[in-house]
């Protein structure tokens, strides 16, 4: 791999930037593999990334059905905090960040990481005292966070309209200062080229149907390019995750939903924060182009089609214009949908599975770029030991049985 | 935006609508006589087919009233609507795609 640096840069550049190697390879598959990966978005990479760097498992492959991150990694409103309200959460989220702020040096690669904070805005009573909850449960773990009053989230926020005259004025916000964003398609680029470089064979345009079993163990996988024989299989497909399960003949709790954003048109730097509200459903930000990056609530049916329905734009833009009257005459320049995969209590599936051999990562539903270094962290841990890591032992298929749910909601329901 | 054919109002905009989930999943009849794994499954799992879904719908800025649909997840068509208490129409292969 060559090393991306400022000599590298000017050495190319003399050279018209025609000489640059590819960033990962593109292998045909292998007959056989010691671990694949389904899933070539942000997670799956991530998860192949730490499992070549931290462990011993001989060779790896990340099996895509279309292309690296054309997924949820690539749709997201790309939002970094860890102000979650559980123990288990907190512990999870927070490691994620904390990978995050080494991350751009320890993958060579950009990520664009920018700790400019994330608010949540408080519009009621009970956000108030919710908020205040939250803040000192969060500050218990150790992770940043604050109470805002309006004026202070007007300093915060110069644009952002705290009148008290509209339906759901601004009474405070929490903010962490730690939390920001990054630049999503570097993050799965980045652990791509890193994992390739470490011998990972990342294997575009090969999607999965079907996972081969006998006697309870995993054997292998068939996929559009031939059969893979392997012992491992770990299922990172987000959306799709019911559809790969459902080929291990097993059951998740999980149904796959719509999530709209867009962006505006682009404008001159108008807004240094993410600006999240729970209450009237909106958390937008700024990008480095000057576009404002606009996120909504879920659809409410299920679907797989990447597009959701008009009046969740319309919701989405009615709250933003409550809170920023001043974008009442910007123009939105596009709009999208990915496919989330909800579970019940707003918390993921990280763990192994009753068939021997197959681990699942998913439920991450609508806030899972956050955790995306975690993650795979955690994830490689398990399928290596197959035993999970202490960041996601309570994040099992099991707990819907033993009833040690994680309730997210207040944290991940809506904003992401 | 999808448009809804109420099996009592007729054609109305998704918006007058509310999405239930999956249906015909029934209470157990006997829940006492289940263990954990038995009743997680009925109030956690879901099917979540890529395909054609039955599901419950409510027209809640409407009349008010539940009744089902079988709706493709991939290109949201409606195929069937039919009452509460139906039978769903014997279309073949629900799951498939």
């Amino acid at each position: 791999m060559t090393r991306y640096s400022i000599f590298s840069l000017a050495r190319n550049a003399i050279g018209y930037h025609r000489s640059w190697p590819r960033a990962w390879r593109s292998p045909e598959p292998a007959p056989t593999y010691d671990v694949v990966i389904v899933g070539g978005g942000g997670h799956g990479l991530a998860t192949a990334y730490y499992l070549a760097k931290e462990h011993d498992v001989g060779r790896i492959a990340v099996l895509e059905k279309s292309w690296l991150g054309g997924g949820n990694t690539g749709r997201n409103t790309t939002i970094i905090r860890s102000n979650y309200l559980w123990d288990e959460s907190a512990h999870l989220y927070e490691k994620a960040l904390q990978l995050y702020e080494g991350l751009s040096r320890e993958l060579n690669f950009n990520i664009m990481l920018s700790q400019r904070g994330v608010l949540n805005l408080a519009h009621n009573e009970h956000d108030l005292k919710e908020m205040s909850r939250r803040v000192r449960a969060i500050r218990l773990n150790g992770i940043d966070s604050e109470i805002l009053d309006p004026a202070g989230v007007k300093t915060e926020v110069p644009i952002i309209n705290i009148a008290g005259d509209v339906r759901y004025p601004i009474l405070g916000a929490s903010l962490q200062r730690r939390g920001g964003v990054a630049r999503h398609d570097a993050v799965a680029w980045g652990f791509a080229r890193a994992a390739d470089a470490r011998g990972v064979d990342i294997i575009q345009n090969c999607e999965v149907t079907g996972i081969e079993i006998a006697n309870g163990r995993i054997r292998g996988l068939r996929t559009s390019r031939g059969t893979i024989a392997t012992k491992k299989v770990a299922l990172v497909a987000a959306g799709h995750s019911s559809v790969l399960a459902a080929m291990a003949g097993l059951r998740l709790p999980i149904e796959s939903h719509p999530l709209q954003a867009m962006v505006s048109e682009p404008i001159k730097p108008v807004l240094n924060s993410v600006v999240m509200s729970n209450t009237v459903h909106v958390y937008v930000s700024q990008s480095d182009k000057g576009e404002l990056v606009i996120g909504a609530g879920i659809d409410g049916f299920n679907s797989y089609a990447q597009r959701g329905s008009f009046q969740v734009v319309e919701s989405q833009m009615g709250a933003l214009l409550e809170l920023f009257p001043i974008f009442s005459r910007l123009r939105m320049l596009r709009q999208w949908g990915g496919i989330v995969d909800v579970c019940p209590d707003a918390s993921p599936v990280v763990g192994k599975t009753p068939v021997d051999g197959l681990y699942i990562n998913c439920g991450w539903g609508t806030g899972g770029f956050k955790a995306t270094p975690a993650s795979g962290w955690a994830f490689a841990h398990t399928i290596a030991r197959d035993e999970p890591h202490e960041l996601n032992a309570p994040f099992t298929l099991e707990r819907f049985s033993t009833g040690a749910l994680i309730d997210e909601h207040g944290a991940a329901a809506v904003a992401h | 935006m999808l448009l809804i054919p109420c099996p009592w109002c007729g054609h109305r905009d998704e918006s007058e609508f509310t999405c239930g989930g999956e249906a015909h999943i029934q209470r157990p009849p006997d829940p006492a006589a289940l263990d954990d794994a038995e009743w997680a499954d009925y109030v956690f799992m879901r099917t979540n087919p890529k395909g054609r879904h039955r599901e419950r719908w409510c027209h809640s800025h409407g009349c008010g009233r539940w009744f089902n649909v079988e709706r493709h997840t991939v290109t949201h068509d409606i195929v069937a609507v039919y009452r509460m208490g139906e039978t769903p129409p014997d279309d073949g292969d629900v799951d498939g795609s």
